[in-house]
């Protein structure tokens, strides 16, 4: 029985602001297996980037972890220093941010910020060898190496994010996040940006948690998906059951948002509006807006139970 | 009320800037109503008193008072930087909001001579302008002597902040609703950029104030006037601080340090609300 | 009938500077909307496709540097004052961004109010307010929790709802809406299409409508433009360009978008790319280096635009034995 190499449990996070405090995560738990591909997937507001920065310790005050704990192969991240969650940084986990664009620095070239990064870990290369590794890392995300003495704005944006995946990848990290890395991409290019990431991902052994709002994306290429609303996780479960028996109302209602391309006229919303995350709605969170609320989802807040291998929050499953 | 209080812990500098330029004008009131102005004027008193009873500030050598000079000097000073300010800035706006709206052969003229402007030294082109002006000047064509240039700066900075504000969404909109550009300009631009104006509006006077003592110390101001300039011209033609007449340049130095000092602090308290980058958190 | 706006032949090539190149922003296109048949029509493509360049020079924004832009028969940039008021009424947009399109100084009701007052759309406050209530109504918005508010009180979905009832108050004969759902979550997307569509079923109003997304293109649309680095690839009904796409590039198009199905071909295709050898030349057809049937006459010169179906032409060397679709025809290809 393998065990998770990475474990979240009873995350929370919340921004104080002057006008009340904002539950961004609550109280969330998960498992990520080694090598294996888990979506977060959920709109704006649901907490999901929150969450994937969180569990690297990158929120920034008036944003703060408020409870909870993260495990990284039985370490505790929570316990580190800031030395050792710079450490840990990059080395065990890693993150491919959204808009790579504002993310690579624009004035060094894209071979001296791998170099950095090496830098940065205490590894200590000479030259050539130097040169080799990022030679080898800009091949594996399939860009020439002649990249490495480019600045970024002379990539295009596909290149761009296969760069920052480069970085990513650079120290063999034990779990790679990736937050929406394709949102500002064509579809053609976003289909080679995830082909580039599915590859380095199963040449390294390494877990991915890809973070969307994109239920085909996440049809096509996660093994389990989570499902967040409103900063809590309403569905856990294998890819293959969310697409075929997706239990969740809010998780009915995302698939049937997605346009088909088989089907006119059938093009379907979510009534209502998402909640303001600082007067959450009393019992579920999702009642608002749901056809089948009952008064036990308007007055108690369902856990996250597990039923017939998923893992579900709602009074209805 | 609260609320103000409130936002001046926020922004102390807006508050130590009100507060001097407002201590400022309360002597200038206050005084006005307790000492006779026409003690400004030359022969009114003995000359050449260190400050005493009668004379809390001294006398100079013409017989001025010096209390009734910095009453009713200090008005005269701040006049000259308000008007030269206001025209420098009200001319610099339209010219930069015609400029960067429309651009085109108008934006290429206005930059050009804005730009040219700006490469020649300021003072020297004051002091050739008023040495050409016959007979002597009056506060209010001192005023309009340093506005001729007062519009330099301002036209160039307002004109960069107008050419991005023009690149937003809600601009084309306003066109695609059937705006005009002046309305443009007027109803959607412009709000933008008041607390930009007015902190640049500050920033004028205090630079005119500057010009205007400058030219005044040199001689070039309007002479009869008992402005803090000529004052301390008059300090300078008397060779004041080698004969140990301290009191006479230690008056209007300390008014002209409050001045700018207060202007100052009133442009950074100014800054931080044009620029909500600059805000302090609560 | 004179078509309501009309492209001839109009192409944007932006400036290049000192010893730089150019860009080409559209290659010369051609297209007529008639308000007599409404209908929504689609211009998909990807950035740099030149789809944003083609609505901003419908609207007026932006001048062409070949052919022009017509509005009832007269050059855009030849209207005279009265004229070009009429062509702001009739010609409306809803552009993709719901943040920047509001001034922040101002509440909402200020962007609605002003083509009312622009446009001398009512007689009296009540008028006015009445003709307002009304917009917001037909989006699906309900006035007393709209008005008064300032934009950043609003979500986005709101926001975004609240400029298409701007669009609506002088009751245009066209919407050109830009990618009017990219920002907008997607559980929303469909209430706001919807609302789209209604508008062409209900009012009769024409919708051209911008995006990269080539699904909500085929669920709200009657016909598309599929452009591909500036110039255009194929045009025709929706149906069988989406579902039996023939231009190389739509199909490349239609199989990258990842669907939420069971069966997981995506990323393998990905793998199964063909790659050619054939490099671009400036007289060819711009999509030869990525085209799997590229054949030296591709680089030769430019495709023609081919009448190969009724309702279908497609910009390929394939389709020569169809005839050359005639400048003005492609009006009568994407409504009939």
């Amino acid at each position: 029985m393998t065990r998770p190499v990475l474990r979240v449990e009873g995350l929370s996070v919340a921004f104080d602001h002057p006008l009340g405090k904002v539950q961004a995560v609550d109280d969330v738990s998960f498992a990520l297996m080694p090598g294996e591909r888990f979506g977060l997937a959920g709109e704006s507001g649901s907490g999901k980037s929150t969450l994937a920065l969180s569990i690297l310790r990158l929120i920034k005050p008036p944003g703060h972890i408020e409870a909870g704990s993260v495990w990284l192969d039985d370490a505790r991240i929570a316990h580190l220093d800031d030395n050792g969650i710079r450490q840990l940084r990059l080395a065990g986990i890693a993150l491919v941010p959204q808009g790579s664009m504002n993310s690579l620095n624009p004035v060094l070239r894209i071979g001296g910020q791998i170099a950095d990064a090496f830098a940065d870990h205490g590894l200590r290369l000479g030259y050539r060898q130097e040169q080799r590794r990022i030679a080898a890392l800009l091949d594996a995300v399939g860009l020439p190496a002649s990249v490495a003495r480019m600045y970024p704005h002379e990539l295009s944006g596909g290149m761009k994010q296969r760069a920052c995946i480069a970085v990513a990848i650079s120290l063999r990290p034990k779990v790679i996040i990736a937050d929406e890395p394709t949102s500002a991409l064509d579809v053609v290019v976003q289909r080679q940006v995830m082909a580039t990431l599915a590859r380095v991902q199963q040449e390294l052994g390494a877990a991915v948690i890809l973070v969307g709002h994109d239920m085909g994306l996440m049809a096509q290429f996660v093994d389990r998906l989570g499902i967040m609303y409103a900063g809590r996780l309403v569905e856990v479960a294998p890819i293959a059951d969310i697409i075929a028996r997706p239990r969740h109302p809010y998780t009915r209602a995302l698939i049937a948002a997605l346009p088909s391309l088989e089907q006119r006229g059938v093009l379907a919303g979510i009534p209502g509006l998402a909640p303001s995350l600082r007067e959450l709605p009393s019992g579920c969170a999702f009642h608002p807006r749901c056809a089948l609320a009952t008064d036990r989802c308007r007055t108690k807040r369902p856990a996250l139970r597990d039923i017939a291998g998923a893992q579900i929050a709602c009074h209805l499953a | 009320m609260r609320g103000i209080l409130r936002y001046f812990r926020r922004n102390p500098s807006l508050m130590l800037g009100i507060a001097l330029l407002a201590s400022l004008a309360l002597f200038v009131v206050i005084g006005g109503m307790m000492v006779d102005i026409e003690d400004a004027r030359p022969l009114s008193a003995p000359t050449l008193r260190a400050p005493s009873w009668d004379y809390p500030f001294g006398t100079d050598r013409q017989g001025r008072d010096l209390l009734a000079v910095m009453i009713a000097g200090t008005p005269l000073t701040l006049r000259i930087g308000f008007i030269a300010g206001f025209l420098g800035v009200g001319i610099g706006t339209v010219l930069a909001f015609i400029a960067a709206y429309y651009r085109g052969a108008l934006d290429t003229v206005i930059r050009g001579v804005a730009d040219i402007g700006l490469t020649v030294p300021g003072l020297l082109v004051l002091i050739i302008i008023a040495v050409s002006l016959k007979g002597t000047l009056t506060v209010n064509q001192m005023a309009i002597v340093v506005a001729s240039l007062a519009w330099l700066y301002p036209t160039r900075t307002i004109r960069a902040q107008v050419l991005s504000l023009r690149e937003r969404g809600y601009v084309e909109v306003a066109r695609l609703s059937g705006m005009s550009g002046p309305a443009i300009i007027f109803f959607e631009l412009m709000p933008n950029l008041l607390p930009y104006l007015a902190a640049t509006l500050v920033n004028a006077v205090s630079a005119a104030i500057l010009a205007s003592i400058g030219l005044e110390v040199l001689g070039l101001g309007p002479i009869d006037a008992p402005t803090l300039g000529m004052t301390l011209y008059w300090v300078n033609f008397n060779a004041a601080m080698i004969n140990g007449w301290w009191w006479w340049w230690a008056a209007p130095t300390v008014i002209i340090v409050t001045v700018f000092l207060g202007l100052f602090f009133l442009t950074v308290g100014l800054d931080e609300i044009a620029n909500p980058r600059l805000r302090r958190s609560a | 009938m004179l078509p309501l706006i009309e492209a001839v032949n109009v192409g944007k090539r932006f400036a290049g500077g000192i010893g730089r190149e150019g860009t080409l922003a559209l290659a010369g296109l051609s297209l007529a909307i008639h308000p007599e048949r409404p209908s929504v029509i689609a211009v998909v493509g990807e950035s740099g496709s030149g789809k944003t360049t083609l609505a901003r020079l419908l609207l007026g924004l932006v001048e062409p540097t070949e052919g022009m832009v017509r509005y009832r028969g007269e050059d855009l940039r030849r209207l005279g004052r009265d004229a070009r008021r009429a062509f702001r009424r009739d010609v409306q947009a809803v552009f993709q961004d719901p943040y920047g399109v509001y001034n922040p100084f101002y509440r909402v009701d200020h962007v609605l109010a002003m083509p009312v007052r622009r446009f001398g759309l009512a007689a009296s406050r009540s008028e006015a307010r009445d003709l307002i209530g009304e917009a917001l109504r037909a989006v699906g918005l309900r006035p007393e929790e709209i008005l008064g508010r300032y934009p950043h009180q609003l979500s986005g979905g709101q926001r975004q709802r609240v400029m298409v009832a701007r669009a609506l108050l002088p009751k245009p004969k066209l919407i050109v809406a830009d990618e009017p759902v990219s920002m907008v979550d997607a559980s929303l997307r469909a209430t706001i299409l919807g609302s789209l569509r209604k508008l062409t079923d209900e009012h009769g109003i024409s919708i051209l409508y911008i995006t990269h997304d080539l699904a909500t293109a085929y669920q709200v649309s009657d016909a598309i433009l599929v452009l591909y680095r500036a110039h255009l690839a194929e045009a025709g009904a929706i149906e069988p360009v989406v579902r039996r796409p023939q231009h190389p590039y739509t199909q490349l198009l239609v199989s990258a978008i990842p669907r939420a199905h069971v069966e997981r071909d995506w990323l393998v295709q990905e793998n199964e790319m063909p790659r050619n050898g054939v490099g671009l030349t400036p007289e060819g057809c711009v999509f030869a280096d990525r085209c799997p049937h590229a054949v030296g006459l591709c680089v030769a010169g430019p495709p023609m635009l081919h009448h190969t179906e009724t309702r279908r032409a497609i910009a390929c060397v394939q389709y020569r034995e169809h005839a050359v679709l005639s400048a003005g025809a492609l009006g009568e290809v994407l409504s009939p």
